[in-house]
């Protein structure tokens, strides 16, 4: 059975604010502000020389930025050069793998301190350009030509999963709301408003225009109007994460190290990692993500945990319909009895495993090579009780996952944290 | 079908694209079949494969309606008012490949049904004076 050779902690963890950054905030810029906010995490403080290397998580700042080789261009500005600095891709699981990478690193026992980064400038390009590159995370050579797009990926699951288990647009959209709830109360957040924040802003601004004011009853008939329109049936606008920069910042240290940091570690205690043919019509399942679960399978199996012991999880919202999947995919329910869950609620905050209190790739954004670094940002401060605003959870949390999904499901990588 | 001399290669599969035929491949070992055509038959680690013609027929494994294409597509002329549907389709043989589906309602994809039987359409685009050919799938 595949353990960790040594003991590994997450000693701090920060992220810059997520949102539409590019000019005033390039890939550089970002990394800087989540080093800053992720140094002050640390309780007896951190220096460059208390460590041994960056692990820098990217998809694409080939495409998005003309930059390539990350790895040591983000070491230096923090002054980890001359250390190793080596970056990692797997599309959207970019910094998960990082993450991994880092834990796998220590726990072997060639470095006891690890600076991950996870960085991603999006917006330098228009949004054909942001669809075209993420694009090149499926297959160019099948599905490309058949007009796939990422949004289309994600709708063509639905569609298998909605005439498999019932699922409906209406669960979809409870994904959503929850999680701009969420959001809302995230001052990282690219958008920090529910639904119904954006609701009473848009008939304010419809109001001071003199137009006929909407009159929606609630946020489902807001979702299903003409402003939020289809994008990839059955998915809407408001069923797509966001288009993002931003960056993120954890620093993993060996056991033994670690109490120099803090006297309350966050162990990491399972990691694992899966993979799947990378266009959909080469897997057996179209409802569920093999990658996923055989990331999760390692990572129980590693922490001698079990999917009913996680209290709190993020996970990969790319499109509302993923977060659905990886509820089941991680065992926290059974295959199509995510959707009774979330109908009644127990994925909210308050609810019985609260997911993506973040606001997740929804609602707090989606620097695509950043988000795997930024999902333990969370889970670092709702563990230690410290999210901002009203978000922390009621209840001490103890055991904690993030899930990390990598294109159409290519990749997952699954993290499990304990106190 | 065995008798093509041709190499395993996506060169090879999408030329017989171009001629308006959907091939595969089968492993000889193991007699698992391959679309879009494989070399290696990852199941038996071997390459001792055979073309196969595909019949063209199956149904409609998965779908989606595209208002917000590809560039490729929006030089077909697809666009927000004009949505094309990506499919999976699962073959008669067994397999599956992903195609565009065509002579559907995309604008109100609510009418596609899943499982319902399509056949192959290989669908001519042209583009700067050359035609290209690509997968396509209609209802049967």
């Amino acid at each position: 059975m595949a353990k960790l050779a040594r003991k590994v902690a997450l000693v701090g963890a920060g992220m810059s604010k997520f949102g539409n950054h590019f000019p005033v905030k390039r890939n550089p810029d970002l990394w800087i502000d989540a080093w800053l906010n992720a140094s002050k995490s640390v309780d007896n403080g951190i220096e460059p020389k208390d460590i041994d290397a960056c692990y820098v998580g990217n998809y694409s700042s080939d495409l998005f930025n003309h930059q390539g080789h990350l790895g040591p261009q983000m070491a230096n500005l923090v002054g980890l050069t001359p250390k190793p600095a080596p970056r990692f891709e797997g599309a959207c699981a970019s910094s998960g793998i990082a993450l991994r990478q880092a834990i796998i690193a220590i726990a072997s026992g060639i470095h006891d301190v690890i600076a991950v980064c996870g960085v991603e400038c999006m917006t330098e390009l228009p949004t054909a350009g942001v669809t075209d590159v993420l694009a090149t995370a499926s297959d160019s050579l099948f599905e490309f030509p058949a007009g796939a797009t990422f949004p289309g990926l994600y709708g063509t699951l639905a569609s298998a999963h909605f005439k498999q288990y019932g699922t409906t647009a209406e669960d979809l959209m409870r994904v959503g709301i929850k999680n701009h709830e969420n959001g809302a109360e995230n001052p990282y957040a690219q958008m920090q408003q529910s639904i119904k924040d954006m609701m009473a802003s848009k008939k304010k601004r419809y109001e001071e225009q003199g137009r006929d004011i909407p009159d929606w009853n609630d946020e489902f008939d807001f979702l299903k109007s003409s402003s939020n329109p289809i994008i990839a049936y059955p998915l809407r606008l408001f069923d797509c994460s966001l288009i993002t920069d931003g960056s993120a910042c954890l620093f993993l240290a060996s056991g033994d190290k670690a109490k120099r940091f803090t006297d309350t570690p966050i162990w990491i205690t399972g990691t694992g990692q899966g993979s799947a043919a990378l266009s959909l019509h080469d897997r057996d399942n179209l409802t569920s993500f093999i990658a996923a679960r055989e990331a999760s399978r390692q990572a129980y199996e590693m922490s001698k945990l079990k999917p009913k012991d996680i209290q709190i999880a993020e996970v990969h919202d790319c499109f509302t319909i993923a977060e659905i999947v990886a509820m089941e995919d991680l065992g926290f329910y059974e295959k199509g009895k995510a959707v009774e869950a979330i109908r009644n609620g127990e994925s909210k905050r308050d609810g019985s495993l609260p997911i993506n209190t973040s606001g997740g790739l929804k609602s707090k954004g989606h620097p695509v090579g950043a988000s795997g670094a930024a999902m333990p940002v969370e889970i670092f401060k709702q563990m230690r009780g410290v999210a901002e605003r009203n978000r922390q959870v009621k209840f001490d949390v103890e055991r904690a996952l993030t899930h990390n999904l990598g294109g159409s499901g290519g990749t997952c990588v699954v993290t499990i944290y304990e106190k | 079908m065995s008798d093509i001399d041709k190499d395993f290669t996506i060169q090879n599969y999408l030329e017989f694209l171009e001629n308006k035929k959907l091939m595969g491949s089968k492993c000889k070992d193991c007699g698992t079949l391959y679309t879009p055509v494989r070399k290696l038959c990852p199941k038996c680690n071997t390459a001792n494969m055979e073309w196969m013609e595909m019949s063209g027929e199956g149904e409609l494994a998965a779908f989606t309606s595209i208002t917000v294409g590809t560039p490729y597509f929006i030089q077909k002329g697809y666009d927000r008012n004009n949505p094309y549907c990506f499919s999976i389709i699962k073959l008669k043989e067994g397999s599956m490949v992903s195609a565009q589906l065509v002579g559907v309602d995309e604008k109100n994809p609510e009418t596609i049904k899943i499982g319902m039987p399509v056949k192959v359409k290989f669908l001519e685009t042209e583009i700067k004076g050359e035609t290209k050919t690509d997968l396509g799938f209609e209802p049967a």
